[in-house]
């Protein structure tokens, strides 16, 4: 079933009757070309590129909620491409390229709104790098526009330019950066891998990775033992967990980050803002809520809730930011798992277990990655060499100290990032 | 998360700054390539119980292992890694 306007004017006269569940809800089968721990959006993803691009349809995603009910629902939606180091800098730019034609291609709403990062900046330091990052974006094929207090004044007329202590001085405005409605991501993969015949098998927990000689010959589940020739594990936070029962030890320390949405409100903020004096960023969501959220607690927790100081934090930067935005309440906030490395950027890789491989190690930033993700593990799964964008992000360069992509030059250490 | 530090007592968890696994007392040679990297990166990263050093840094500044739980906060125990090396 593709969607289009005439359908939709048809089934709303009609009573809205005649739509058909999205996705089939299919038993295991006994066996699989590859299986895929995880039923995220980068584990989606996977499974949908492993069809579309490399023709491999016998595979089925295993979920242990249900779609959509991990970090890929539980995030603040941003995607962009304003990364600097290489590596990251070709995955990104090739991840929003992705995004830019996913919704048409998956014929899905994911209500992806270019609606424009913009990174400010608070001193004359914070320029020179804004404008070294811009420049960077530019030459990755990117965009970038460095703008000076009167842009900012003009894209962000809220904001409280004469704070004494954290003056806006500009800001970089990455146009073409924005978010998505999160859920619909996931919906619209785990649609579209459906529809190319990828069976999606949730409310089935992996309980174990079976290996002989070496060699990874499937799983057992909560519904069963599932063999298949090739097991991705694709599991964000629960990465150490789930690479444990298959003997691995991962460089990943899981870390909490929280995030908060106020009430619904009338339009307000148009873009993606952030601080540069705290860690705070916010945007406005198609339902009116404000998202935004801040830096991890620092500690590794899975607690999947924050504490208190954070919270604090964020809420702070936000009213030396935007002062009008105090007049909100908010009305939840979360937790979520991240699976940090000691670089901060991410691993798609195979493991020392032939036919295992690993695509973890998101940190923060797993949202935006997804089409890439997805693209570049399908890639390694199916070519059995990594992706051209992706090829850096091996495990072994921890180990080596070759290619180590540290964002933040603070260092390659866990509790660093 | 409130702390209880052996020497101040309860504290506030701003106070303290989180280094990362035990894993950082047991330091390997340094020409040992493979323990330096395991000492490093690799973490058994539990859901569950966990030892971690911390340091109470806005306070007497000394290094404390802590024993919690990493799905709950609830901390259990909380020592000075002094006394720890002391006794080994």
């Amino acid at each position: 079933m593709r969607y289009n306007a005439l359908k939709i004017l048809k089934e709303g006269l009609t009573g809205n009757k005649n739509w058909k569940p999205v996705w089939r809800e299919p038993e295991p089968k006994s066996e699989y070309d590859v299986i895929i721990i995880g039923g995220g959006g980068h584990g989606l993803a996977t499974a949908y590129y492993l069809a579309k691009n490399h023709g491999i349809t016998n595979v089925a995603v295993l979920e242990k909620g249900y779609i959509g009910s991990g970090n890929v629902g539980r995030n603040t939606t941003i995607v962009r491409a304003n990364y600097m180091i290489p590596g990251n800098s070709e995955f990104y730019s090739h991840s929003l390229k992705l995004w830019e034609t996913m919704e048409s291609e998956l014929n899905y709403n994911a209500m992806h709104s270019q609606r424009g990062v913009i990174n400010l900046f608070h001193s004359d330091g914070q320029r020179d790098a804004a404008a070294r990052r811009g420049n960077m974006m530019i030459s990755q094929g990117d965009d970038a526009i460095l703008l000076d207090r009167d842009g900012v004044r003009k894209e962000l007329p809220y904001l409280d330019f004469d704070n004494h202590r954290f003056p806006v001085y500009g800001g970089l405005f990455h146009k073409r950066g924005g978010n998505a409605r999160h859920d619909a991501v996931a919906w619209g993969y785990a649609r579209a891998a459906d529809q190319l015949g990828v069976d999606l098998i949730q409310k089935c927990a992996v309980t174990g990775i079976d290996i002989v000689n070496g060699k990874v010959t499937g799983v057992q589940t909560s519904l069963g033992p599932i063999r298949g020739k090739k097991v991705a594990i694709v599991v964000a936070g629960r990465s150490s967990e789930v690479a444990a029962m298959a003997g691995l030890e991962v460089p990943i320390e899981s870390h909490i980050l929280q995030a908060f949405v106020s009430e619904g409100l009338k339009p307000a903020i148009n873009h993606v803002v952030t601080f540069g004096m705290g860690h705070f960023y916010i945007s406005q969501s198609d339902k009116g809520g404000l998202v935004f959220g801040g830096d991890l607690d620092f500690h590794a927790s899975y607690s999947q809730r924050g504490n208190l100081p954070m919270m604090e934090h964020v809420m702070e930067a936000g009213m030396s930011l935007m002062p009008a935005i105090g007049k909100a309440k908010v009305l939840r906030s979360w937790g979520g798992i991240m699976d940090m490395t000691p670089d901060g950027s991410f691993i798609i890789d195979k493991t020392e277990v032939e036919n295992l491989y690993m695509d973890c190690g998101w940190c923060y930033g797993g949202f935006k990655a997804i089409p890439a993700s997805g693209w570049c593990m399908a890639h390694l799964m199916a070519e059995d060499k990594p992706h051209e964008v992706a090829k850096k992000h091996t495990f072994d360069r921890f180990r080596t100290g070759v290619g180590l992509m540290d964002e933040e030059s603070k260092g390659s250490q866990h509790n660093l990032h | 998360m409130r702390i209880k530090c052996p020497l101040c007592g309860e504290r506030d968890r701003r106070e303290f700054y989180y280094l990362g696994a035990k894993d950082y007392l047991t330091r390997p040679e340094e020409s040992n390539l493979d323990a330096m990297h395991k000492y490093l990166h690799i973490r058994e990263n539990p859901c569950g119980l966990t030892e971690d050093l911390w340091q109470h840094e806005a306070g007497c500044r000394a290094w404390l292992l802590i024993e919690r739980n990493t799905a709950t906060h609830e901390i259990f125990k909380v020592e000075l890694v002094n006394n720890k090396k002391d006794s080994k």
